[in-house]
């Protein structure tokens, strides 16, 4: 951008459009006669009728323009960057997250916590998981870095909420077992690219 | 020893001679990869990987020594495709999880996989089930993680002398042929021993024998090796290393504590688990996992350092033990010295007098040795030492000796151990009665001294032990025989002699030694396997024990042993106590006796400061506060705090009495420097190694020499050896104190150990009478103890066993089961 506009000062040479605005009522009857002039020139009709015809349309055309919005909600671009999800493997119904621990480091505002433990099966199990939102600033680095499509951004933009923690635990993250079939597989911020199978070699492990 | 000048790709280098090219190499800040070698153990020329070429002949620059004029390349195109291809074998069926491995990045198999471009696979094969297992307490093997480097067996061998652990069958499928024509020699080599073996007990059982020191853990390059404790519990990168020195006995080794919040809920700093420079120290047990011994405190306490600072004002002695900084043990010397209160500390007070002694005779402030020194030597002995429990780094370094400078040793102890003689082969135990520890050092000196040297008497006291008698031994004669032999092919008759061996029984005249007797030993039988294990020896070293500090004629023992560093080429190097033993000893004026109001520090006491939390002021745990620590290498190192403390210090007890700086560690610069301590601020002081192996960790004592009186030195005392039952004041391993026993993954409880067909007879329980008093304790079958002699831990101050033993670590006493 050029700083052109900035660099001119002068700017009693620039050329101003004059409105016009007619003559200046001088008289009080002058006055009066103004204001009934205005209150009767019929241009509230013309107002009125966009708002009558717009009316009709939305209620009885379908042609409604808003919604009601706690009850309905705009559909959001899968890139958009809300409240994080945890997503489970749609087989077996076990959480995606392996517990490695890169979103906890890659977090720019470091508001990842995780505890992890050996459990049972040998395995590393995420005993416990936490977002601080109080922190969050959205930036996505979680989803991106994560190598199990485990953590992703979901659509829940409402925030607000009477405490913090309110969002902050693995479960409240998790689809719920119950909804599993109605997982998405999202698309948005650190996604397997649509060409991902030709980017992938074949190992020579045959076996 | 001298220095050789090599060319590593065309550079030029000065390198000490005998050195291996890996170690000169590493030396000078050359990289040459390698996975399988340890620094301070046996090449194990598992992984190959470290191949060079050194004068046009490529060669495994872990176990090629240097030459004068050498010339080493690095990289030559064949090395470079050698190397890839054993990294590519490494990789393969290597899980590819890596995300949940506990080694989270730290990983060798990564870094060299990286460094040398392994981006494609050309090899396979199927792969095995490998199953996860526990082989202690603390040990977690994961086999299929693991890639055969060996440096866990080599290092359980070569350094720690458990030997627990080595490779075994894997029962994988064989390579197929073929590959050996198309891949390069070595990967094709390397990859057939990988495919046979893997890592497993070497007892033949599920679990190892071993004193659980976790040192395969912290060598192994990739997940395969974790602390049972630690495994998946939190990355590398989650945890902030904090330099210390281990607080728990006198060898103050280098240390990492690894902390990070302990929880989601719980955001205070724990510390995770302890790591440490592997290729130039070794943990132990206690100094691995015994590490979460912190006093967690609300916050200070104002009522209790009011009562606290009453307490000091009415005191007269104060008892601690040498677990203290040298900057508190400067305090209470300070507090000695204005308030006239009393120190009282029967470990750094036997120790005390036991160097004093020995410097009034040798005329230096300080023994000779540190024990690397001794590590270095090829003939090391040991006296007044239970090895395997008193002090860890002290027996890594007899293995060491052992196994490194095709070394020998002597091992002189009253209680048996089965561990010491699998050391090497040429090793000699005297397992002799209590007491006669003089005689081992009156032996020691008829073996090494140079016989003008010594003063008449005992020249003259010692050939009075020497009797000379005949045996028959059986000889092997070379003789002639005439044979008549009948030729095959034209039929006559050939005499032919020939030389025939036979056996033939000899009277000799041998010479017998009686100190040899004394101690137990057959003296024909010792002399002859004596010629066999001085066979190109060159330095010697001599491990002094706290049993020695604890002995009746403690004095002429001390003398003893400067009589021999004047005599021979033996060099001396002492196990302080305790902790920081030799920093007390030097610092404090200790007094025998508490009289009056005395204070606790960590011990019993009217009125108890503690970093235990059981007392009536809290202090900092060793884990929590700054400060320098002096060990057993003669050095001045010091530690960190690794977790925040909230209370009050010592330091603000100062304060409040009699005016001190701000901070604990303003009293480095203060200590004693006519004692050979340094006035050196502490934030100065470096706690680290150097690529080369120099412990780059505060700085060394100097040792202040005097003129040496004469030496004068009693005969042996046979009359104070104890009949009857007799019990040893010995912890078990792993344990030296509270703070090792309030550590969760130190699991050693506290009672008396005896060989397994001693417990058997003792019983479950016992109670020990010492004759004034008594205690009942649990007896535990220790399976590396033998003999009769049994050993009464004294890690819990609270059971004052110290008290009990008095100025001896052996009693009689009578036992009673319970």
């Amino acid at each position: 951008m050029g700083l052109e506009q900035f660099k001119n000062r002068n700017v009693g040479t620039q050329n101003y459009k004059m409105l016009d605005l007619g003559e200046t009522p001088k008289s009080g009857w002058c006055q009066f006669k103004q204001v009934v002039k205005r209150t009767f020139k019929g241009e509230l009709i013309v107002g009125l009728w966009v708002t009558f015809r717009e009316m009709i349309n939305a209620l009885f055309r379908g042609q409604m323009h808003t919604v009601k919005y706690p009850f309905e909600k705009l559909p959001i671009s899968p890139r958009y960057r809300a409240i994080h999800d945890m997503l489970r493997l749609l087989e077996s119904g076990h959480y995606r997250c392996i517990g490695c621990g890169l979103c906890e480091k890659i977090c720019i505002s470091n508001c990842i916590t995780m505890d992890t433990r050996y459990d049972e099966n040998q395995r590393k199990e995420v005993s416990e998981y936490t977002i601080n939102f109080g922190r969050c600033i959205f930036c996505g680095y979680c989803a991106e870095v994560c190598p199990e499509l485990a953590i992703v951004h979901g659509p829940r933009y409402e925030n607000a909420s009477e405490q913090r923690a309110s969002f902050s635990l693995f479960e409240d993250m998790l689809t719920p077992i119950d909804k599993l079939n109605l997982q998405q597989e999202y698309d948005g911020f650190g996604a397997v690219s649509p060409n991902a199978d030709d980017n992938i070699k074949p190992t020579p492990l045959a076996y | 020893m001298g220095t050789v000048n090599i060319k590593i790709d065309g550079k030029e280098f000065a390198v000490k001679e005998g050195e291996y090219i890996l170690n000169a190499a590493r030396a000078n800040d050359i990289f040459i990869p390698a996975i399988c070698y340890l620094t301070r153990c046996s090449p194990t020329l598992a992984c190959r990987i470290c191949l060079v070429e050194a004068d046009g002949k490529q060669v495994y620059a872990c176990n090629a020594k240097v030459k004068e004029g050498m010339e080493i390349t690095v990289d030559t195109p064949n090395i470079l495709e050698e190397r890839r291809a054993i990294m590519e074998v490494y990789d393969v069926n290597h899980p590819l999880q890596c995300g949940v491995c506990d080694k989270s990045g730290e990983c060798e198999l990564q870094n060299y996989t990286l460094e040398l471009g392994v981006d494609s696979q050309s090899y396979m094969i199927p792969d095995t089930k490998r199953e996860t297992t526990n082989w202690s307490s603390v040990l977690h093997y994961d086999a299929g993680l693991c890639i055969v480097c060996e440096r866990c067996t080599t290092v359980c061998k070569d350094m720690i002398g458990d030997a627990a652990i080595s490779t075994t069958k894997r029962g994988g499928e064989a390579l197929d042929k073929g590959f050996k024509d198309t891949m390069p020699k070595d990967a094709y080599a390397m990859w057939n021993k990988l495919q046979k073996s893997i890592i497993a007990p070497s007892n033949g059982t599920e679990y190892t024998n071993c004193s659980d020191c976790g040192e395969c853990v912290a060598v192994c390059p990739v997940g395969a090796l974790a602390s049972r404790d630690f495994v998946y519990t939190s990355n590398a990168w989650d945890l902030k290393r904090t330099p210390a020195t281990c607080a728990h006995c006198s060898s103050g080794c280098q240390i990492y504590y690894e902390t990070k919040p302990a929880s989601i809920e719980d955001r205070d700093e724990k510390i995770f688990r302890v790591t440490n420079e592997w290729n130039y120290v070794s943990l132990c047990g206690a100094g691995r996992f015994g590490y979460d011994f912190e006093n967690r405190t609300a916050g200070k306490d104002e009522k209790a350092f009011a009562a606290a600072v009453e307490a000091f004002k009415k005191a007269e002695s104060i008892r601690f033990n040498s677990v203290i900084t040298n900057e508190e043990a400067l305090m209470l010397q300070t507090l000695k010295e204005k308030m006239g209160l009393k120190l009282v500390n029967p470990d750094a007070q036997a120790f005390q007098k036991f160097l004093s002694a020995y410097s009034d005779a040798s005329g230096q402030s300080l023994y000779s040795y540190d024990f690397k020194e001794v590590m270095a030597t090829d003939f090391v002995m040991s006296v007044g030492a239970s090895l395997r429990n008193d002090n860890p780094n002290a027996r890594y370094a007899f293995n060491n000796v052992q196994k490194m400078n095709k070394g020998a040793g002597l091992y002189f102890h009253p209680v048996g151990d089965n561990l010491v003689p699998t050391f090497g082969k040429n090793v000699e135990i005297f397992t002799h009665k209590v007491g006669l520890e003089e005689a081992a050092l009156y032996l020691i000196l008829d073996l090494f001294a140079d016989a003008d040297k010594l003063p008449a008497d005992v020249k003259e006291y010692i050939a009075g032990f020497k009797t000379s008698g005949t045996k028959t031994i059986k000889e092997k004669v070379m003789k002639d025989v005439t044979e008549t032999v009948v030729d095959e092919e034209t039929g006559e008759e050939k005499e032919i002699s020939k030389k025939v061996p036979e056996m033939v029984e000899k009277e000799v005249t041998v010479e017998k030694n009686g100190l040899v007797e004394l101690l137990g030993k057959q003296s024909d039988a010792f002399a002859d396997s004596f010629e066999k294990i001085m066979k190109k020896k060159e330095s010697f070293s001599l491990i002094i024990g706290e049993d020695l500090y604890f002995h009746e004629k403690a004095e002429n023992i001390a003398k003893l042993i400067a009589l021999i560093e004047q005599t021979s080429s033996v060099r001396v190097a002492m196990i302080p106590p305790k902790t920081n033993s030799l920093g007390v000893a030097l610092i404090c004026d200790l007094d025998e006796e508490a009289t009056g109001y005395t204070i606790g520090y960590n011990e019993n006491g009217d009125f108890k400061l503690s970093a235990l939390a059981d007392g009536d002021l809290d202090m900092p745990a060793m884990n929590q506060q700054e400060g320098t620590l002096t060990n057993m290498h003669k050095r001045v190192t010091p530690t960190n705090a690794a977790l925040e403390y909230k209370g009050y210090e010592l330091n603000d007890i100062m304060k409040a009495l009699i005016g001190a700086p701000d901070e604990t560690i303003d009293w480095t610069v203060k200590l004693p420097v006519e004692k050979g301590f340094k006035s050196v601020e502490f934030d100065t002081l470096p706690n680290g190694y150097l690529n080369n192996g120099t412990e780059n960790r505060g700085y060394q004592l100097t040792s202040k020499s005097k003129k040496a009186k004469e030496i004068k030195v009693d005969k042996i005392d046979e009359s104070i050896v104890p009949e009857g039952e007799i019990v040893y004041r010995c912890n078990p391993q792993r344990q030296f104190n509270d703070f090792s026993d309030k550590a969760h993954e130190i699991f050693e409880a506290f009672g008396l150990y005896a060989s397994p067909a001693r417990a058997e007879a003792l019983g479950n329980k016992v109670e020990i009478d010492f004759g004034d008093r008594r205690i009942t304790v649990d007896v535990i079958a220790d399976e590396r103890m033998d003999g009769d002699i049994a050993a009464l831990s004294d890690f819990k101050s609270a059971q004052d066993v110290y008290g009990l033993f008095g100025k001896s670590r052996y009693k009689t006493v009578t036992m009673r089961k319970v």
